[in-house]
């Protein structure tokens, strides 16, 4: 019988704010198996707090009568999350924040999620429903990856 | 499901003698945070009130929204001329904080003492 090629883990939250710590920490545990360095885990745990905050306040629009999908899959050197929401998904990429334009009123102190899950993982790609939900974006970190 | 944010106030002499106020937060902070951060802040005198401190020894979890608040306490600091430091912030958020540009208006130090020191 063959080694299977990935693993996966998946939780279903709420759309209310706060569980996202159950993604975060659900992504830790399954982190830590493989073997990620400690600060590589705190990289992909704000990296799935803020997608699951985006999919809980935009995807959502917080109606708890929707639920927010993680899906994690584990293979040999990579670890994949996907967070699955009802909205019609983002279709562009944000910038980075710019600090100065934010202390000086010209930019909203919020809006950083999604610069953040860029910044913190090896890849991020958000996906647009075909029927207009069922979006999700994805992310990966990888394990040969060298931590700064 | 929210963990809610503690915070509160002490009063402190730096090593010019110059008065510090340390606010002192503990548990997460994100978009529930408000009250904690922006409200303990905004009930400091500003007239009297020139140096702070914010203390992130005791807190776990900032998220993007937490930091957007910070931000806000920031942008109202700077309005009023007070300088403001952190301390006590893990390795990780030192790097998020850092990534976001916060460091330009913020000093970030590992411990109250050098927190202090850097005054």
């Amino acid at each position: 019988m063959s080694k299977p090629k990935s693993t996966n883990v998946e939780v279903r939250l709420p759309s209310r704010m706060g569980f996202e710590k159950v993604a975060m920490s659900t992504a830790a545990s399954v982190a830590k198996l493989m073997g990620f360095p400690e600060a590589r885990v705190e990289d992909l745990k704000t990296a799935v707090a803020e997608a699951c905050i985006n999919a809980i306040e935009h995807g959502n629009r917080m109606n708890e009568k929707l639920s927010v999908g993680v899906v994690l899959s584990a293979g040999d050197d990579e670890l994949e999350v996907k967070v699955i929401d009802d909205g019609k998904g983002m279709n562009r990429q944000q910038a980075k924040p710019d600090i100065d334009k934010k202390m000086h009123g010209e930019e909203d102190p919020r809006g950083m999620g999604m610069f953040l899950i860029q910044a913190l993982v090896d890849e991020a790609e958000w996906v647009a429903g075909t029927d207009g939900k069922s979006s999700y974006v994805r992310l990966v970190i990888r394990l040969d990856k060298e931590t700064e | 499901m929210q963990s809610e944010t503690k915070s509160h106030v002490e009063q402190a002499t730096s090593p010019a003698g110059q008065p510090v106020s340390i606010i002192h937060f503990e548990g997460d902070i994100s978009s529930t945070s408000k009250d904690a951060v922006l409200g303990t802040y905004q009930a400091l005198p500003k007239a009297t009130t020139k140096l702070i401190l914010l203390d992130f020894v005791k807190v776990d979890y900032i998220n993007s929204s937490g930091i957007a608040l910070v931000i806000q306490l920031l942008i109202e600091a700077k309005t009023t001329g007070q300088k403001v430091l952190a301390f006590g912030l893990s390795p990780h958020f030192v790097k998020v904080f850092t990534m976001v540009g916060i460091t330009k208006y913020a000093g970030l130090y590992p411990s109250l003492a050098e927190a202090m020191a850097a005054l």
